[in-house]
C-alpha cells in the first residue's frame, strides 16, 4: 500500500496578467508529499515558491492543475480542510496592540480542537512574553509567534512560507527546533525557504525550484552526492603580467584542463574566480598547485568546504540562489 | 473569556481600539471640542447693533445725531468713496445718502443688511414724525430647543456616527489587509461573517460612550435637553452606527491602500457633510435636491435624531428613517461581504 500524500499536486500552472504580458509564475509543477515528511520548497527569490504555496494552501486559485491536500481538492469555504492544517505566511504583521497570549487565543478560537494558547506559547518559548503588546516583539519572537498561531490548531499539516527569513542566526535555530519538533510528532511540514542551509538540515526532501518549475527533486543528501564530489574548493589566481585575479589572469586555465586534474569532478570559471568540486581534496589540491606553478600562475586566494545545497542549484541553473550571497 | 470565534474577535477589536489613544481622542474628545466650540461661536448674545454709515453732507450731523439717540445703532459719518469702499468690505451694514430724501446704499441679499434697512428707516420715519397706526407689544421668549446649539447637537452626533463608522471601519479593515492581516485570518478557519459581525459589532459598542458623552455635554454646557426617550435616541444612534458600518465596509472592501479608501471615504462624506443638516438645515436646498437629499443616510439619522431630542417624537414615528438606515446598512454589508478581498 502506498503512503498516504500529504499534499498531491499535478501540472500546477499560475499566470498573472502584467503591463509587459502575461507571467507564468508557476509554470506545470507536480509534487507528492507523503505524510510525515518535511519538505522543502528551495529557489531564489521570484521561483515562484510563494504562489505554489498559497495555492498549495488555497488562498490562490491555481490556472489549471490539481491540487489535493490531505486528501481534499480545495472547495469555497473548505472549514474541514482549514480544521487541519496550520499556515504561516511569509510575513503577517499581527495586530500590535494585542499581546502574545491575546493573539493566541484569538487564533485558537477558530479551531475546534488545539492546544492550549499556554501550550502553544510555551512551545516557541514565548511564555515570559505572555503579556507583552505584539508591537513591541524582536522580529525572531514576531516570527515565533506566527508559527504559534499556525501550531495553536495542532493541524495534521504546517506550511511555513520563509519562516526565518531575515532573522538573526540564534532566532532561526530556535525555529529549528520548533519545527523538527512538529515533525517528530509524525505531522507532514511545507517550507519554503532560500537557505541552503535551512533545507539541508529540516527538509527529508527538497524540491529546487527555478522558473515556477521543479529542476531536481529528492533527498538533500542525494540532490549534493549527484553533483559527483563532496568538497568545492574555490581559488583565483594572478600572474602571467596581468594585474588583478580570477579570469584575466587564469587565462591559461580552461575547464577541460582542470577537469583532467585527478579526484576534480566538475569546474566552473566565474567572475571571481574559479570552482571545482572534488571527490578527494588533498588528491586535488596538491596537482592543482603544480599546474599553477607550471602556467607561472600565483594562487590569490584558496578555500576549500563541503558541497551544499547552494552548489547543487548552481550547477543547474548557473545561477546563485540570491544575488546579494555568494555561495559560503 | 469566551473561546468562541465571535466574542474573540469582538473583544479582540474593542482591546485594540481602546489600546491607541489617538483613536479615543478623534472618537471621543473631537467632537465634544467641536461642539463646545461651536455652542460658544453661536451662542445666544443681546440683538447686534446695527452698523450704519452715512454720507457726509450738510445733513448728514443731523440724520447721526437722530440715529445715535435710539438704541442698537452704531453710526459713523464717512465720505462717500469711503462709504462705498466699507460696504463692500461689511464693515458697515447699510450706507444711508441723506437729502431731500434718504436713499439706502444696501445689499439685499445680506440678511443684516436687510434688518438694517427696516430699523434704520422706521427710526428715521418716526424722528420725522410718523405714528403708529395700531399699538403693538413685545413678549420676548429663549426657549431651549430653538436655539443653534439645540439643532447642532443632533446634527453632530450624526455626523460623529457617520464619522466613527466610515473611518472607524474603513482605515482599520485597509490596514489589516495591508498588514497581510486578513489574508492570515482567512488561511484559518474563522467564518467571514464572523469577522466583519465583529467590526461592525465593535463599532456599536465604541458608539455608545460616544454617544453618552456628546449628549451629556450638550446637557451639562447648553441645557440641550433631550425631549423624547434617551432609549429611542440611544437605538436610533445604534442603527445609524451599524448603518455607517456596513456602509465603511463597503467602501473598504477592495482597496489596497491607506490612500485609496481615504479617498473614497471622502467621496462617500462631502455630499452628506454638505447636504444632510449637520450645521444647516438641509431644507435650504432646492426642492429638486430633496428627494436625494431625504435618501442620505446621514439625512435620515439627523432628521430622526433631531425629532426625537427636540420634539420628543417616538420611535414609531421615526419607523421609516429607521427602516432607511437598516436598508442602507444591510445592502451594504450583504454587497461587502460578496466583494470582499482578503488579501
Amino acid at each position: 500500500m502506498p503512503l498516504p500524500l500529504a499534499i498531491r499536486c499535478a501540472g500546477l500552472t499560475k499566470r498573472y496578467e502584467s503591463r509587459t504580458g502575461p507571467v507564468d509564475a508557476v509554470n506545470g509543477l507536480d509534487l507528492d508529499v507523503p505524510a510525515g515528511e518535511c519538505f522543502g520548497l528551495l529557489g531564489p527569490n521570484g521561483a515562484g515558491k510563494t504562489t505554489t504555496i498559497e495555492i498549495l494552501e488555497g488562498l490562490l486559485p491555481p490556472t489549471s492543475g490539481t491540487v489535493e491536500v490531505l486528501g481534499m481538492p480545495w472547495r469555497r469555504g473548505n472549514d474541514e480542510l482549514r480544521q487541519r492544517i496550520g499556515i504561516s505566511l511569509q510575513e503577517t504583521r499581527f495586530a500590535e496592540k494585542l499581546s502574545v497570549a491575546e493573539t493566541i487565543a484569538l487564533f485558537r478560537s477558530f479551531y475546534r480542537k488545539g492546544m492550549e494558547p499556554d501550550a502553544a506559547m510555551d512551545l516557541v518559548s514565548l511564555g515570559e512574553k505572555k503579556r507583552a503588546w505584539v508591537g513591541k516583539l524582536s522580529g525572531g519572537q514576531k516570527q515565533r509567534l506566527a508559527v504559534a498561531c499556525a501550531l495553536v490548531g495542532d493541524p495534521d499539516l504546517l506550511f511555513l512560507d520563509e519562516p526565518t527569513t531575515g532573522l538573526d542566526p540564534q532566532s532561526r535555530r530556535q525555529l529549528w527546533e520548533i519545527i523538527r519538533g512538529f515533525g517528530a510528532r509524525g505531522r507532514t511540514v511545507l517550507l519554503t525557504t532560500h537557505y541552503m542551509d535551512e533545507a539541508e538540515r529540516l527538509c527529508d526532501r527538497v524540491a529546487v525550484v527555478d522558473h515556477g518549475k521543479v529542476i531536481a527533486l529528492g533527498p538533500p543528501a542525494e540532490l549534493i552526492a549527484r553533483l559527483g564530489g563532496e568538497h568545492v574548493v574555490e581559488f583565483a589566481v594572478s600572474g602571467a603580467g596581468k594585474e588583478g585575479e580570477g579570469r584575466d589572469g587564469a587565462a591559461a586555465l580552461d575547464e577541460r584542463a582542470l577537469l583532467a586534474l585527478p579526484a576534480v569532478s566538475a569546474a566552473r570559471i566565474e567572475a571571481t574566480g574559479i570552482s571545482l568540486t572534488v571527490t578527494q581534496p588533498h588528491v586535488a589540491i596538491p596537482s592543482l598547485l603544480s599546474k599553477l606553478r607550471a602556467e607561472s600562475l600565483e594562487l590569490a586566494r584558496l578555500t576549500t568546504r563541503h558541497v551544499s545545497l547552494e552548489d547543487v542549484f548552481v550547477n543547474l541553473t548557473g545561477r546563485h540562489l540570491r544575488d546579494d550571497q555568494a555561495p559560503s | 473569556m469566551s473561546r468562541h470565534p465571535l466574542g474573540q474577535l469582538l473583544v479582540s477589536r474593542l482591546k485594540e481600539f481602546f489600546r491607541e489613544p489617538e483613536a479615543i481622542f478623534w472618537v471621543y474628545g473631537f467632537p465634544v471640542l467641536l461642539a463646545i466650540g461651536l455652542g460658544i461661536a453661536f451662542r445666544e448674545k443681546p440683538p447686534d447693533q446695527v452698523r450704519v454709515d452715512v454720507v457726509r453732507s450738510e445733513t448728514s450731523a443731523a440724520v447721526s445725531t437722530t440715529l445715535s439717540g435710539r438704541p442698537g445703532f452704531l453710526v459713523e459719518v464717512h465720505d462717500e468713496a469711503e462709504c462705498a469702499v466699507r460696504l463692500r468690505m461689511g464693515r458697515t451694514d447699510i450706507t444711508v445718502v441723506p437729502g431731500a430724501s434718504y436713499q439706502y446704499v444696501y445689499d439685499r441679499t445680506r440678511p443684516e443688511s436687510v434688518l438694517a434697512r427696516a430699523r434704520v428707516d422706521d427710526a428715521l420715519q418716526r424722528a420725522a414724525g410718523r405714528a403708529d397706526a395700531v399699538g403693538t407689544s413685545d413678549r420676548p421668549v429663549t426657549q431651549p430647543g430653538s436655539r443653534y446649539i439645540d439643532f447642532l447637537i443632533p446634527g453632530l452626533l450624526g455626523m460623529n456616527l457617520m464619522g466613527g463608522g466610515l473611518w472607524g471601519i474603513g482605515f482599520v479593515t485597509v490596514d489589516m489587509r495591508v498588514r497581510k492581516l486578513l489574508k492570515r485570518l482567512v488561511a484559518t478557519p474563522m467564518k467571514k461573517t464572523h469577522f466583519l459581525i465583529a467590526m461592525v459589532g465593535s463599532r456599536m459598542i465604541f458608539g455608545l460612550p460616544e454617544i453618552a458623552l456628546l449628549l451629556a455635554a450638550g446637557w451639562l454646557l447648553f441645557e440641550v435637553a433631550v425631549r423624547g426617550s434617551l432609549a429611542t435616541v440611544l437605538l436610533i444612534s445604534m442603527v445609524g452606527a451599524v448603518s455607517f458600518s456596513g456602509l465603511g465596509l463597503l467602501v473598504a472592501c477592495r482597496a489596497q491602500k491607506i490612500e485609496t479608501v481615504s479617498g473614497l471615504m471622502n467621496l462617500v462624506m462631502l455630499p452628506m457633510w454638505l447636504l444632510s443638516g449637520i450645521f444647516f438645515s438641509s431644507e435650504r436646498f432646492p426642492a429638486a435636491a430633496q428627494p436625494f437629499i431625504q435618501a442620505l443616510p446621514l439625512t435620515m439619522l439627523n432628521e430622526a435624531l433631531r425629532a426625537v431630542i427636540l420634539e420628543g417624537a417616538t420611535l414609531v414615528s421615526q419607523a421609516g428613517r429607521l427602516a432607511g438606515l437598516a436598508l442602507w446598512g444591510g445592502v451594504s454589508f450583504l454587497l461587502a461581504l460578496r466583494w470582499f478581498r482578503w488579501s
